[in-house]
C-alpha cells in the first residue's frame, strides 16, 4: 500500500538525516549538544543533577507503559485472529495505579524542595549588584562588597553588520557585550533585578539563575561561581523588539585579579569627572552625541533619523526634535507614558545633552542649537 | 457538505416540512446543530491553515542564524498572532464543531438546546477573526507582546492591540454561549435511560470542559479590559508607578490559562476514549475512573496557575504550593493514559486512521506530559522557563494532543457525516507524515531549550544553528502534510464508498448504533431508547 512505502521512506530519511545533521561539522559529539550546559555553581549542579533524576524516572516509566502497549499493539491483533477479552474494570488495579503515582512524583518534589529553600536565601551576600532591566541593555550598579559604587551599562556588541548577513558571524555571536559583569569566584553575589521599562528576565543558565526584572518592583536572587571563567546569558522575557539582542555575560575572576579590576574602575572614575559646567563646542556634543544615538535610540528611530513608519517616529523634521529645547530634552529624560519611548535619566549629563544636540543638527534638521550639560543638571533638580 | 438531507417527512413538525434554504442564507441563518458543526470546523481548518502559515514565516526565519527574511518587532507580531489564532481560532472552535455534530446525536437529543444562540456563537467568530488578522494592516502593526500580553509592554503596542482585545472580548463571549449551550443540552436533553454515567466519555469531558470555559472565559475578558483601560483611559491596574502591579496581570491571566490548557486537552481525552474501545472492540477499561480523572484534572486546573510564573520571584511558600499541586495533576492524566493501555490489552485491534491518530496521541502527548512534570520541578523550571523547552512541552501537548485528536475524530466519525468512507491509504499517509515530521519539529526544541536557547526571539547563536535548521525542515513537511488532510476530507465528501450506518465494527455509541449514514439533517426526533 502507498502509504506503508511512504512511511518506510520517511523513517529511513529520518534515521539518517537527523543524526548526519546534528553532527556534521561538530567535533565535540553530539551528546554535548542536547542537554544542559556543565553548572558553574552549587545551586546550578542541584538543578543539573534534578533534571537527570527526574528525567531518569520519566524514562523508566515511559518504557514501562509504551513497552506494554507496544506488545499488545503487535499481539493483540485482530488481523492475527486475537478475540477480545471482556474484561473492563478493576478496582484493585485502579487504585494501586493511583496510589503508586503518587508515591513517584513525591519523590521527585522532595528533594527539589531543600533546593528552592536554598535558592531563596538571598541573606548575607558578599557583594551586592543591582541589575536594571532597559530596553535593550543591562545596567549594573555595585552597591555592597568590594567594589561598590562602581556602575556602567552593558550592551551587546555583535555589530549589526553580522545580524544583517553583511559581515561574517564571530564566535560569540550574540552573546558578547561590551562591559561584562565582574564577580569575585567564591563569593555570593546577590543581585537585585528592577526595570526600567517593561519586564525582562536576568538570566544565566550556567550559574543557576533566572529572575525576572519588573518595573518598579525589586525582587532578588543570588549565585556563587565555583571557577573562574566567562558565564553567558541571556533576557528571558519578551522586552520588545531587540529582546534577542540583549545578552548578559559574567565574568567571573579569582579573587586578586578582581580586586585588581576593582581597582582600576575605582582609578577610571577618579580621574576628575567631566565638568558640567564646562561649555562644549558643536563638534564635541555632535560627535559625543552621534556615539550615544547609535547606541540608545537608533534601534527605534534608526541611524537616518526616519524612525519606522506606524511603529516608530523619525526624528528627522518631528516636532520635538526641531521644535523648543524644552520639551526635546524632557522627553529624553523622561520618555512617553504608554509608549515604546522609554526615559533616558540613567544616562549621564553629557551624553543626554550631546544626544540632544546631535538630534536638533543631525539630518535635515539645522536649528544650530547648543545643549550644555550644566542645561541638563538644571533640569534635573 | 454532503450531509445534505431532507428530513425524514414521516417525522416532521410542520416547520420542517422544507429542507434548509438553499445558498448562502442556509449557513447565515441556520439553528441546525449539523450545519453549525460543519460551520466550525470549516472555519477552524482555516484558522489552522493561517496559523500555520505564520508558524512557517517563523521557522523560515528561524532556519539560519542572523535576520533574513521578517524584521524582529514583525517576527514578534507573527510569534502572537500565530498563538492567538491557533488557541482562539484553530484548537477550541474545532472542539465546539465536534460538540455541535456530536454531542445531540450521541445523547439522542434532536438538536442543541438553544439553537438560535448557536448560530449566534458561530457567526460572532469570523468578525472577531478579521479584527484580529487584519490587525497586521493598521500603522503599529498587530500586537506583538507575546499571546499572554504581557504589560507593560503590551502597554506601549499601538492599535492592533486594541484590535485583539476586542477580538479577545468576541471569542470569549462565542465561547461561554456555546457553553451555556452545551451544558444545558447535555443536562436537558438526554434520551430516556440515557443517566449520567451511561454518557459517553466525549459528552462526559464535553461537560466538564464547558463549564470549566464558564469560569475561566469571563477572568480572561476581566484581564483584558483591565489591559484596554490602561492603555486608553490612564487606569493603573498594571502599572506600577500609578500603584498597580505587572505581575498581577500574570497571576490573572494564568488563572484563566491553565484551565484554558486543560479546555483544549480535554475533549481531545473525550475523543480518544471513544475510538480506543472501537478499534480495540472491547469496552473501555475503568469508565467511571475516567469520569472522576476528568473532574480531578478540571478542578486542580484552578489551583495550579502559577508554575507559569516560578521566575517572577515568589515567596517560597508559594514557589512550594505550586510544585507540588502542578505535580498532582499527573496523578489522574496517568489514570488516564494506564486506562488507554488497560483497554488496548487482550482487545483484537485493527489499525484504522482514527486508531493510529489516537495511538500517536497517547504516546507523543505523553512525552508532553513528561516534559510537564519536568517544568513543574521548580529548579528545573528556573533553567528552563522560558527557553524552547517550553515550547517543546507545549507542541508535545498541544498540537500532537489536542490536534492529533481532532485528526482522529475527523477520521473516526466523518464517514457518519458524508456517508462515504474516507480514502484509508491517504489517511494512514497523512498520519504518518504528521506523526514523523512533527517530531523532527519539535523533538530537537528540546535539545534547544536545554542548551539555552531563548523563546520568542527572531534570531540566536551559532551554537543553536543545526536543530533550528532540523526544526524548520520538519516544520514545512508537517506543514505540507496537512494538505493531504484536507484534499482526504474533500474527496470524502464528494463520494467514496458508501459507508455502513454502524461504519465500524465495534462502535456502540447512538451515533452508529440507531442512525443510519449519513446522520439524517434532523435525527432523534423521537428519542431512542437507551438500553
Ligand atoms: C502532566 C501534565 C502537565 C504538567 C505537569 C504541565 C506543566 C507545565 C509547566 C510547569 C509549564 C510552565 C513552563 C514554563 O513556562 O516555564 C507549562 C507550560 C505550558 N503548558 Fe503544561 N503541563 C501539563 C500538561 C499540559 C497540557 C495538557 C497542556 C495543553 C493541552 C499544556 C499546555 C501548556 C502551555 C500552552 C504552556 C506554555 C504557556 C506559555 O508560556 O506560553 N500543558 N506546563
Ligand atoms: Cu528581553
Ligand atoms: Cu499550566
Amino acid at each position: 500500500m502507498g502509504s506503508k512505502v511512504t512511511a518506510i521512506l520517511v523513517w529511513v530519511s529520518t534515521l539518517i538525516l537527523y543524526p548526519s545533521m546534528a553532527a556534521a561539522e561538530r567535533t565535540d559529539g553530539i551528546l554535548s549538544t542536547v542537554n544542559l550546559p556543565a553548572a558553574g555553581s552549587q545551586i546550578a549542579t542541584e538543578m543539573y543533577d534534578l533534571h537527570m533524576y527526574v528525567l531518569y524516572i520519566c524514562v523508566v516509566i515511559f518504557i514501562g507503559v509504551f513497552g506494554t502497549m507496544l506488545y499488545s499493539v503487535i499481539v493483540h491483533r485482530k488481523s492475527k485472529g486475537f478475540k477480545a477479552a471482556n474484561f473492563h474494570h478493576s478496582t484493585t488495579v485502579e487504585i494501586i495505579w493511583t496510589i503508586i503515582p503518587f508515591f513517584i512524583l513525591f519523590g521527585m518534589a522532595f528533594p527539589a524542595t531543600q533546593t528552592i529553600i536554598d535558592m531563596k536565601d538571598t541573606s548575607t551576600p558578599d557583594i551586592t549588584i543591582k541589575a536594571t532591566g532597559y530596553q535593550w541593555q543591562w545596567g549594573y550598579d555595585y552597591l555592597q562588597g568590594e567594589g561598590e559604587g562602581i556602575k556602567f551599562l552593558s550592551k551587546i556588541s555583535t555589530p549589526r553588520e553580522q545580524i544583517r548577513n553583511e559581515a561574517p558571524k564571530g564566535e560569540n555571536y550574540l552573546r558578547e557585550v561590551d562591559n561584562n559583569v565582574v564577580v569575585p569566584v567564591g563569593k555570593k553575589v546577590r543581585m537585585l533585578l528592577t526595570s526600567n521599562d517593561v519586564i525582562h528576565a536576568w538570566s544565566v543558565q550556567q550559574l543557576g539563575v533566572k529572575q525576572d526584572a519588573i518595573p518598579g518592583f525589586i525582587r532578588d536572587a543570588w549565585f556563587k561561581a565555583d571557577k573562574p571563567g566567562i558565564y553567558k546569558g541571556v533576557c528571558s522575557e519578551l522586552c520588545g523588539k531587540e529582546h534577542a539582542f540583549m545578552p548578559i555575560v559574567v565574568e567571573v575572576l579569582a579573587q586578586e585579579e578582581y580586586s585588581k579590576w576593582v581597582a582600576g574602575q575605582k582609578q577610571e572614575s577618579a580621574e576628575p569627572a567631566v565638568d558640567v559646567n564646562k561649555e562644549f563646542t558643536m563638534d564635541e556634543l555632535k560627535a559625543t552625541g552621534e556615539k550615544v544615538y547609535a547606541g540608545n535610540c537608533a534601534a527605534c528611530h534608526q541611524a537616518n533619523g526616519k524612525g519606522i513608519s506606524g511603529t516608530f517616529p523619525g526624528l528627522d523634521g518631528s516636532k520635538i526634535a526641531v521644535g523648543p529645547k524644552a520639551d526635546h530634552i524632557k522627553m529624553v529624560l523622561n520618555g512617553k507614558a504608554g509608549s515604546a519611548m522609554a526615559a533616558f535619566k540613567h544616562l549621564s549629563d553629557v551624553d543626554i545633552a550631546a544626544v540632544v544636540t546631535y538630534e536638533r543638527n543631525a539630518w535635515g534638521n539645522t536649528t544650530g542649537d547648543l545643549v550644555q550639560p550644566s542645561e541638563i543638571k538644571a533640569f534635573r533638580n | 457538505m454532503a450531509a445534505v438531507h431532507h428530513p425524514d417527512n414521516e417525522l416532521g413538525h410542520e416547520h420542517e416540512h422544507h429542507g434548509p434554504p438553499a445558498g448562502i442564507m442556509r449557513w447565515l441563518t441556520t439553528t441546525n446543530h449539523k450545519d453549525i458543526g460543519t460551520l466550525y470546523l470549516w472555519f477552524s481548518f482555516a484558522m489552522f491553515l493561517t496559523g500555520g502559515v505564520m508558524a512557517l514565516t517563523i521557522r523560515s526565519e528561524l532556519f539560519q542564524p542572523g535576520l533574513q527574511i521578517v524584521e524582529p518587532e514583525f517576527f514578534n507580531q507573527l510569534t502572537t498572532l500565530h498563538g492567538l489564532v491557533m488557541v482562539f481560532g484553530a484548537i477550541m472552535p474545532a472542539f465546539v464543531g465536534f460538540a455541535n455534530w456530536q454531542i445531540p446525536m450521541m445523547i439522542g437529543a434532536p438538536d442543541m438546546a438553544f439553537a438560535r444562540m448557536n448560530n449566534w456563537s458561530f457567526w460572532l467568530l469570523p468578525p472577531a477573526a478579521l479584527l484580529l488578522i487584519s490587525s497586521f494592516f493598521v500603522p503599529g502593526g498587530a500586537a506583538a507582546g507575546g499571546w499572554t500580553l504581557y504589560p507593560p509592554l503590551s502597554i506601549q503596542m499601538g492599535m492592533g492591540m486594541d484590535m485583539t482585545i476586542f477580538a479577545i472580548h468576541i471569542l470569549g463571549a462565542s465561547s461561554i454561549m456555546g457553553s451555556i449551550n452545551i451544558v444545558t443540552t447535555i443536562l436537558n436533553m438526554r434520551a430516556p435511560g440515557m443517566t449520567m454515567m451511561k454518557m459517553p466519555l466525549f459528552v462526559w469531558t464535553w461537560l466538564i470542559t464547558a463549564y470549566l470555559l464558564l469560569a475561566v472565559m469571563p477572568v480572561l475578558a476581566g484581564a483584558v479590559t483591565m489591559l484596554l483601560t490602561d492603555r486608553q483611559f490612564g487606569t493603573n491596574f498594571f502599572n506600577a508607578a500609578g500603584g498597580g502591579d505587572p505581575v498581577m496581570f500574570q497571576h490573572i491571566f494564568w488563572f484563566f490559562g491553565h484551565p484554558e490548557v486543560y479546555i483544549m486537552i480535554l475533549p481531545a481525552f473525550g475523543i480518544v476514549s471513544q475510538i480506543i474501545p472501537t478499534f480495540a472492540r472491547k469496552k473501555l477499561f475503568g469508565y467511571s475512573s475516567m469520569v472522576y480523572a476528568t473532574s480531578s484534572i478540571a478542578i486542580l486546573s484552578f489551583v495550579v496557575w502559577a508554575h507559569h510564573m516560578f521566575t517572577v520571584g515568589m515567596p517560597v511558600t508559594a514557589q512550594l504550593f505550586f510544585m507540588y499541586a502542578t505535580m498532582l495533576i499527573a496523578i489522574p492524566t496517568g489514570v488516564k493514559v494506564f486506562n488507554w493501555t488497560a483497554t488496548m490489552w487482550r482487545g483484537s485491534m485493527t489499525f484504522e486512521a482514527p486508531m493510529l491518530f489516537s495511538i500517536g496521541f497517547i504516546f507523543l502527548f505523553t512525552i508532553g506530559g513528561f516534559s510537564g512534570i519536568v517544568l513543574a520541578i521548580v529548579p528545573v523550571d528556573i533553567v528552563l522557563q522560558e527557553t524552547y523547552y517550553v515550547i517543546a512541552h507545549f507542541h508535545y501537548v498541544l498540537v500532537s494532543g489536542s490536534l492529533f485528536g481532532l485528526f482522529a475524530g475527523t477520521y473516526y466519525w466523518l464517514p457518519k457525516w458524508t456517508g462515504n468512507m474516507y480514502d484509508e491509504g491517504l489517511a494512514k499517509t497523512h498520519f504518518w507524515c504528521s506523526m514523523i515530521f512533527f517530531n523532527i519539529t519539535f523533538f530537537v526544541q528540546h535539545f534547544l531549550g536545554l542548551a539555552g536557547m531563548p523563546r520568542r526571539v527572531p534570531d540566536y547563536a551559532l551554537q543553536f544553528a543545526d536543530f533550528n535548521m532540523i526544526s524548520s525542515i520538519g516544520a514545512f513537511g508537517f506543514g505540507f502534510s496537512q494538505l493531504i488532510f484536507l484534499y482526504c476530507i474533500i474527496k470524502c465528501i464528494r463520494g467514496g464508498p458508501k459507508a455502513t450506518d454502524e461504519v465500524w465494527e465495534g462502535a456502540d455509541t447512538l451515533e452508529f448504533t440507531d442512525l443510519p449514514s449519513p446522520a439524517p439533517y434532523h435525527s432523534f426526533e423521537t428519542p431512542p431508547k437507551v438500553k
